[in-house]
């Protein structure tokens, strides 16, 4: 959650709420929502880290409001980030790794424990569609994110039919 | 209690290459309830075309039953198998096997005209369809016009213009982009809850997570059957995970 953090920040200063509230508008229902307290752990130790600087803003009526901005070390941490080319999705895929080893033990059956994956997956996919249903047409990325989720799922059930092709 | 709208009973097809005789489908007992969604799934080669173009009468069994309606089906000659067919069945070829010299409206029409349907009601289904398909500007053109995409969403909306009790797809969604997509599960969504039955064979996820059941082949044989409902277990949550997980 770090770099999303200085991503929002380089745009404007913001206190904690602001923050959630524009994660949340962004990604949709599609993302996890991160609890408030999590973003605020997150924002003290961007602070520690010189990341981040918070001023207090006093408020008429109300408790002095904590406004995080971007100081220069964090906008050039931000800028790394964005340089840096993303690592892509690693296969270290535990049911792999339970079809593979389990039969050795002679406690599973592995067609059964493909057919039962597969119906694990297909119940994701269930989900996914319904999600996309519900996601605000004009929002592009929570769209984009449900559709790479979807992709995703197709390759590994793809690739569980080539398990039971080979392995079976 | 009435007839399964698909049954069959041990059904085996073996192609013959030469010499050598090379099973496709080896024994399945298929049932399929009306109004039930069935997705037939397995890796290329596990006999599930061949499955679903014997159910379609498209190729004939080597043993086994086929009923269709109550009826059986396997003994019929071929024109009363096609009589069948333009009566309950619609079905969406993998190669769509469009008419060439005739305009996209006028293929989708087709089926409907031959069952007996007013010229009036062709035309409202065909528009209806079409338009659910994203394809009413595509009405006057010649199906080579076509892209492969939108051929495929011509061969879906013909496949339905009869209101068919069965449609029979193989792989439907094969062709197109996940906009159009989207577009053909709406559709498959509304014919199923429409009440008319549905088994096609899919690669796409999407497609067999829509389904009532979803039937596994491999080999020719059926490995798993879904039965009603999937397991729906899901012990970290929701979608959201997924996304979080791979995210």
């Amino acid at each position: 959650m770090r770099p999303m953090l200085l991503a929002l920040l380089a745009k404007e200063p913001a206190h904690g709420y602001e923050l959630k509230q524009a994660l949340e508008q962004i990604f949709g229902s599609a993302y996890p929502s991160p609890n408030i307290g999590q973003i605020y752990v997150t924002l003290g130790r961007l602070e520690k880290d010189g990341l981040v600087r918070v001023v207090d803003v006093e408020q008429s009526n109300r408790p002095n409001k904590k406004v995080y901005y971007l100081t220069a070390a964090g906008r050039e941490a931000l800028e790394g980030w964005v340089d840096e080319p993303t690592e892509g999705p690693r296969v270290r895929d535990e049911f792999f790794m339970k079809l593979v080893l389990a039969p050795m033990t002679g406690i599973a059956d592995r067609m059964a424990m493909i057919n039962r994956q597969r119906r694990h997956y297909l119940g994701l996919m269930r989900d996914l569609n319904e999600l996309a249903g519900q996601t605000d047409r004009d929002n592009r990325a929570a769209l984009l994110l449900v559709e790479g989720a979807m992709l995703h799922l197709q390759a590994d059930l793809d690739w569980l039919e080539r398990c039971q092709e080979e392995l079976s | 209690m009435t007839s399964p709208v698909v049954d069959t009973v041990n059904l085996v097809k073996i192609y013959q290459d030469g010499e050598v005789p090379v099973p496709a489908v080896r024994g399945v007992d298929l049932r399929v309830e009306a109004g039930e969604f069935v997705a037939v799934m397995g890796p290329s080669g596990s006999g599930k075309s061949t499955l679903i173009h014997m159910i379609g009468g498209l190729e004939a069994r080597t043993s086994g039953e086929i009923w269709l309606d109550g009826q059986r089906a396997d003994m019929l000659k071929e024109s009363a198998w096609a009589l069948l067919r333009r009566r309950k069945i619609g079905f969406v070829f993998q190669f769509f096997n469009l008419v060439a010299n005739m305009t996209v409206a006028d293929n989708v029409e087709l089926p409907a005209l031959l069952a007996g349907v007013s010229a009036k009601e062709a035309r409202r289904r065909r528009e209806h369809l079409l338009g659910e398909l994203g394809l009413t500007a595509r009405a006057d053109a010649a199906p080579a016009q076509l892209a492969g995409g939108e051929q495929q969403r011509v061969a879906l909306a013909r496949a339905l213009a009869n209101k068919p009790s069965l449609l029979l797809a193989d792989e439907p969604t094969g062709n197109l982009d996940s906009r159009n997509t989207r577009d053909v599960l709406r559709l498959l969504g509304e014919v199923h809850r429409e009440g008319q039955a549905i088994v096609l064979v899919t690669h796409d996820a999407r497609v067999a997570s829509l389904a009532d059941r979803v039937v596994s082949l491999l080999d020719g044989q059926i490995v798993d059957d879904g039965g009603a409902g999937l397991a729906r277990r899901r012990p970290r949550g929701g979608a959201g995970d997924v996304i979080e997980l791979r995210g």
